[in-house]
Formats: C-alpha cells, sequence, structure tokens
C-alpha cells in the first residue's frame, strides 16, 4: 500500500507536467486550430534558456525569470508570427508539416549550439523525503505539484474570472460572433500563443530536474501532451488536466505491476479506445466536423 | 500529362538506368536506397495526396515489411514468396488500422497513427524471441531470383529499380481506374462521393491497405539493401521523414514521391559540407517551403511552367480545354 502511495504522488507530479503541457497544446488548438507538433520541443528549450543564462553568471531565480521571458517572446511571439501566420491560410496539413519540420529544427539546434549530452538541471527545492501515512514522497514531487497546480489555477482564474478570459474564450468557441461583438480576435490568439509559451517554460522547470536537459526530451514530452489532449478531450482545458494527470499515474503504476517493457503501450492503447469509444475525449464536447 | 512531362519523365528514366554505371558502390548505394524510400512515399502519397488520410504509420509498415522478409528468408523461405508475404501482411494490417480512419479525420487520425508507428516500434524491441530486439537483425542475403543473384551494388540496384518500375506502374494504372478516381473523390468532396454513391467506408479502407501495403514491399527491399534492420530505424523518425518527403515533393502529384525521396537522400549528401548542421537547414528548407509553396516542389514546377507559357503565348493559340488534373 505505501508503495502505491509513492507511485500514485510521484505519478501525479509527471502527470500535473503533462497536463500544463496539453493545456497549452489544446489552448492553440482551440483559437487557432494550430496542431503543434513541435509542444514537446517547446518544452525541451527553456530549460536551455535557463541553462544558457546560468552559464553567463545570472542566479537560479533570475535564468528562471529569463527562461519564461525568452520562451514568451521566441516560442509564443516568433512562433505565432514566423511560423503560423504564413501557414493559416493554407490550411490545417502545410501547419502540421511545418511544426514537424520545426520539432526537427528545435531538437537540431539544441544539440548542435548547446550540447548533446543530458545536462544537469538545478531542482526547485532541496530533495528529501517526508513520510506521510507511512510511505516517503519525495519534496520535489510535492513541489512540482504546488507549483502546477497554483500554474493551474491560475489560468482557470484568467480564462474565466477576468473579461480577457472570457473574451479569448468566446474567441474559442466562436470566432466569427466574438468579432461581432467587438473582441479584438486576433488580439486573443496572440495572448493563447504567449500562454502556451509560459506554460511550457513552466513545465521545463519542473520536469528537468527529474529528465535532466537533454535535446531528445521532447519526444516524449509532446508525445505525452498529443495523448493527455486526445484522452481528456481536444477542446477542453479540463479535459486536458484529467488527461495529463490519468497519464501519468497510469505510467507509473502499470509500469511497476504490469509490464515495464511496454509502459509506453499502455496510454496508447487507451488512446485507441479513447478515440474509438469517444472520439471527442473523456471531457470533450462533440465539435462540428466539416465533414 | 502534357509532352513537357512525358519528355522529363523519359529522361528521367534515362538518367535512372545510365547512372550507376557512372557512380561508385556508395552511390549505387544510395540510389538503391532512393528506390526503396520512393516506393514507399508513393504508398504514403496514395493514402495522404490522393485519398487525403493523413497517416504517421508508413515507417512502421516499412518496418513490418523488413522484419517479415528477414525472418522469413532467414527461416529458409525463398525471397519471392516472403516478398509477396510482406505485402499481404501489411495489406491486412493496413486494413485494419483503416477503421479508425472511418470513425475520425485529420489530426486525430494522426495520432492514431503515430500510436501504431510507437506500439511496433515497441513491439520489434521487446519481443526479443523473434526480433532479437535492440540487436536488430543482421546477416540478411541479398535474394538469388531464377539463378540471377543480386548480391552486387549493381545487380541489387537494378532489381530494385525494376520493382519500382513494376509497382509505379500499377499504381499509375490503379489511379487511372475508377478507384483511382473514387480515391480523390474522397478527398475533395467525401459527402459528394457519398451521394454519388460511392462506398466510401470501403474505399477509405482500400486506400489504406493497398498505401500501407506498399509500405511494405519497400521495406521488403530495405531489408536486403541494408542486410541490417533494427528497431529504431522504424521508429517514428522514419515516419516523419517520408511524410515529409511525400508533402516537399508534392503531395498529390504521381511523381512528388519520386522527387521527395530524391531530395531526402541526396540533400545530406549535398549539405555534408555544413556538417552537422545539415538538419537544421533541411528543416528549415521545410518549413520556407510550406509557407510559400505548400503544394511541394512538383506543385512550385507547375507554377512556374503556367507562369511561362501565360507570358509567351504560341503565335496561333491552339484550343485547349482543361482537364483539371489532381
Amino acid at each position: 500500500m505505501a508503495s502505491f502511495v509513492q507511485l500514485v504522488v510521484s505519478g501525479l507530479a509527471t502527470g500535473a507536467i503533462y497536463a500544463l503541457i496539453a493545456v497549452g497544446f489544446t489552448l492553440l488548438w482551440q483559437t487557432s486550430q494550430t496542431i503543434n507538433f513541435a509542444q514537446g520541443e517547446f518544452v525541451m528549450l527553456p530549460a536551455f534558456f535557463i541553462l544558457a543564462s546560468m552559464n553567463l553568471g545570472a542566479p537560479f531565480w533570475l535564468a528562471a525569470l529569463i527562461g519564461i521571458a525568452l520562451s514568451i517572446l521566441v516560442l509564443g511571439l516568433l512562433f505565432k508570427l514566423v511560423i503560423v501566420d504564413p501557414m493559416l491560410k493554407h490550411g490545417v496539413l502545410p501547419l502540421v508539416i511545418s511544426t514537424i519540420a520545426l520539432s526537427l529544427f528545435l531538437k537540431e539546434s539544441a544539440k548542435d549550439f548547446y550540447s548533446s549530452q543530458a545536462q544537469p538541471f538545478p531542482a526547485l527545492v532541496p530533495s528529501t523525503d517526508v513520510h506521510v501515512f507511512g510511505a516517503v514522497v519525495s519534496t520535489q514531487s510535492l513541489a512540482v505539484l504546488a507549483v502546477a497546480i497554483a500554474t493551474v489555477v491560475a489560468l482557470h482564474l484568467l480564462l474565466n474570472k477576468t473579461r480577457l478570459g472570457r473574451c479569448m474564450q468566446a474567441t474559442a468557441q466562436n470566432p466569427t460572433l466574438a468579432r461581432i461583438l467587438g473582441i479584438p480576435v486576433r488580439r486573443m490568439v496572440l495572448y493563447t500563443f504567449l500562454i502556451n509559451g509560459a506554460l511550457v517554460a513552466i513545465a521545463s522547470i519542473l520536469i528537468s530536474p527529474i529528465y535532466l536537459a537533454k535535446f531528445t526530451n521532447g519526444e516524449t514530452l509532446g508525445m505525452a501532451a498529443f495523448l493527455a489532449a486526445i484522452i481528456g478531450g481536444f477542446n477542453q482545458v479540463r479535459g486536458a488536466i484529467l488527461g495529463g494527470v490519468i497519464l501519468g499515474v497510469l505510467d507509473n503504476l502499470s509500469a511497476a505491476y504490469i509490464s515495464s517493457q511496454y509502459r509506453g503501450a499502455f496510454p496508447l492503447l487507451i488512446l485507441i479506445a479513447v478515440i474509438l469509444l469517444r472520439p471527442q475525449g473523456l471531457l470533450g464536447r462533440i465539435e462540428e466536423r466539416t465533414v | 500529362m502534357n509532352r513537357l512531362g512525358i519528355i522529363a519523365v523519359v529522361a528521367a528514366a534515362i538518367v535512372a538506368v545510365a547512372l550507376p554505371f557512372f557512380l561508385a558502390p556508395f552511390g549505387i548505394y544510395l540510389i538503391s536506397m532512393w528506390t526503396v524510400l520512393t516506393i514507399a512515399a508513393i504508398g504514403l502519397n496514395l493514402t495522404l495526396g490522393y485519398a487525403g488520410q493523413v497517416s504517421l504509420a508508413q515507417g512502421a509498415f516499412v518496418g513490418i515489411g523488413a522484419y517479415c522478409v528477414a525472418l522469413m528468408t532467414q527461416a529458409g523461405w525463398p525471397y519471392p514468396f516472403a516478398f509477396v508475404c510482406a505485402g499481404l501482411l501489411c495489406f491486412v494490417i493496413g486494413w485494419i488500422l483503416g477503421y479508425p480512419a472511418l470513425r475520425v479525420q485529420h489530426h486525430y487520425l494522426a495520432f492514431v497513427t503515430l500510436a501504431f508507428t510507437t506500439l511496433v516500434f515497441l513491439v520489434l524491441r521487446n519481443e526479443e524471441w523473434l526480433t532479437h530486439g535492440i540487436y536488430g537483425i543482421d546477416g540478411i542475403a541479398r535474394p538469388t531470383l531464377l539463378g540471377w543473384s543480386t548480391g552486387e551494388a549493381l545487380d541489387f540496384y537494378v532489381f530494385s529499380l525494376g520493382a519500382l518500375t513494376v509497382l509505379a506502374a500499377t499504381t499509375w494504372w490503379m489511379l487511372r481506374s475508377p478507384w483511382g478516381r473514387a480515391f480523390v473523390a474522397l478527398r475533395e468532396n467525401p459527402i459528394r462521393a457519398l451521394s454519388l454513391g460511392l462506398d466510401t467506408r470501403r474505399y477509405t479502407l482500400m486506400a489504406f491497405a493497398i498505401g500501407s501495403s506498399l509500405g511494405g514491399l519497400a521495406g521488403a527491399l530495405y531489408a536486403p539493401l541494408v542486410q541490417f534492420i533494427e528497431p529504431s530505424s522504424f521508429a517514428l523518425g522514419l515516419s516523419f521523414n517520408l511524410l515529409l518527403m511525400v508533402i516537399v515533393g508534392g503531395s498529390g502529384y504521381f511523381f512528388g514521391p519520386f522527387v521527395g525521396a530524391l531530395i531526402a537522400v541526396l540533400l545530406p549528401e549535398w549539405l555534408r559540407v555544413t556538417q552537422g548542421y545539415y538538419l537544421i537547414v533541411y528543416a528549415a528548407a521545410v518549413m520556407i517551403m510550406m509557407a510559400l509553396c505548400p503544394s511541394g516542389l512538383l506543385g512550385l514546377a507547375e507554377r512556374a511552367a503556367k507562369a511561362v507559357l501565360r507570358r509567351d503565348p504560341p503565335p496561333v493559340a491552339p484550343l485547349r480545354i482543361e482537364v483539371t488534373e489532381p
């Protein structure tokens, strides 16, 4: 039982990180039909921004802020202006191809311009163990959970309690009507890209101490984001959160109790089952499809 | 196809036949790889470019075909039989995988096929009793057909070029047939296709299965060409690359995969001067091309040809009825 609790807690921690990545992913989809195949690399990259700033002598907190700012600028603003905007008129598929190429570009750039070796990354809190109901839980997991929950709550408040957030939701749900009501739709879409930039940077800070900063990190993280988004529901923020958490916990439990060799396979089987039985995702609403 | 196109194809065919006599063995290996990748890309072009279904599973099918042939020939089965089996196996698996294609579209389908590719990779890596896991299978023999040994690089190139020609001709013929028209109808307007009495369900499955079986046949050539296969060759990277080949060449153009595969094979060699940075250059080039001309290089060529023709009209304009080709 104790080990079960441990597995669930550490699963929740990774699941919470997946959820952050997946939320950004679904936000982009909702407001601009961007399927970002480079989302995993978006999480990989800020860690290198931070390491580079620390190499220049910045303390960790400052480097983290610089990393988040750079991420919002490069992965939010530049991504929107340089990659997405010119592609939108061509439809979904060319943009998919473009983000696949972008993921290759970012991965190779991190490898060639920083290092191909895994880099140690400072943790948020010193790693000690806490005993909770007989289970040993690392402070790191708890810190990750706390930061992730705080981020999600902040995002939730922004989206649901502020005028800006409601404008963004209106943009996502019906851009034409939103425009008629006088909402600056283009600016709202841009904001979601900036939010995604911030989310991936936070996820990067949380995950890099665990996985180390490595140029290949994006592959698994991007996959986790897709899976979480689809399992939970592509068009709902809370669906993505649920999907991420399910994925993290399931990954840990299946690796421990069923087969560690096939730990990668269980989320995929759930994915296929969800797509076949409930294509809109667990919490998603059915979209009117063009086809 | 107009006269210019025919001239281009004939010229390309002559180059393809004559080229190996001027190349070192490594060059022959490269153009053999081109034939193999072209076959796989033709299959993907059928699913993507003609039937409009985004698949990220083509690399997995190449893997299934390669493992099928490697295991069967090492168990003593004759190569031609194994070759056919690889195609059939991938046809059946493609048919089954096509079922999700009926329920979901576009991005969802991309994710289903992405999941499939990862599953295949895990099976190839973990089922060591069958696939030797991460150690791969080496020493795959090149086939001897009717007493003709394809062990030499040149012989194998002739063999794989022959296979490419036969498979490409078959695909060409199929696309001219009512089947091929139905595939295009599926892509252009599925609802109208349905209302015209096309069994869209069956044709979607068919497009997927035929495309996949071409992937399997490509794998059946890949295994004896490289003579060593391992799971990571058939991971997601290959599927992404094949997708990029089809798009870069021009999806929906019959000769798009030929061009795309050629670039994918030659570019690393040309960009060798850039050393490790060639993937960065390639990725940047793809992004720029997607922004400027998402219909690929052949789309670009077509646009250029049209622009030239318009600027320089013939003295007596012949009466032409434009038939819009897919």
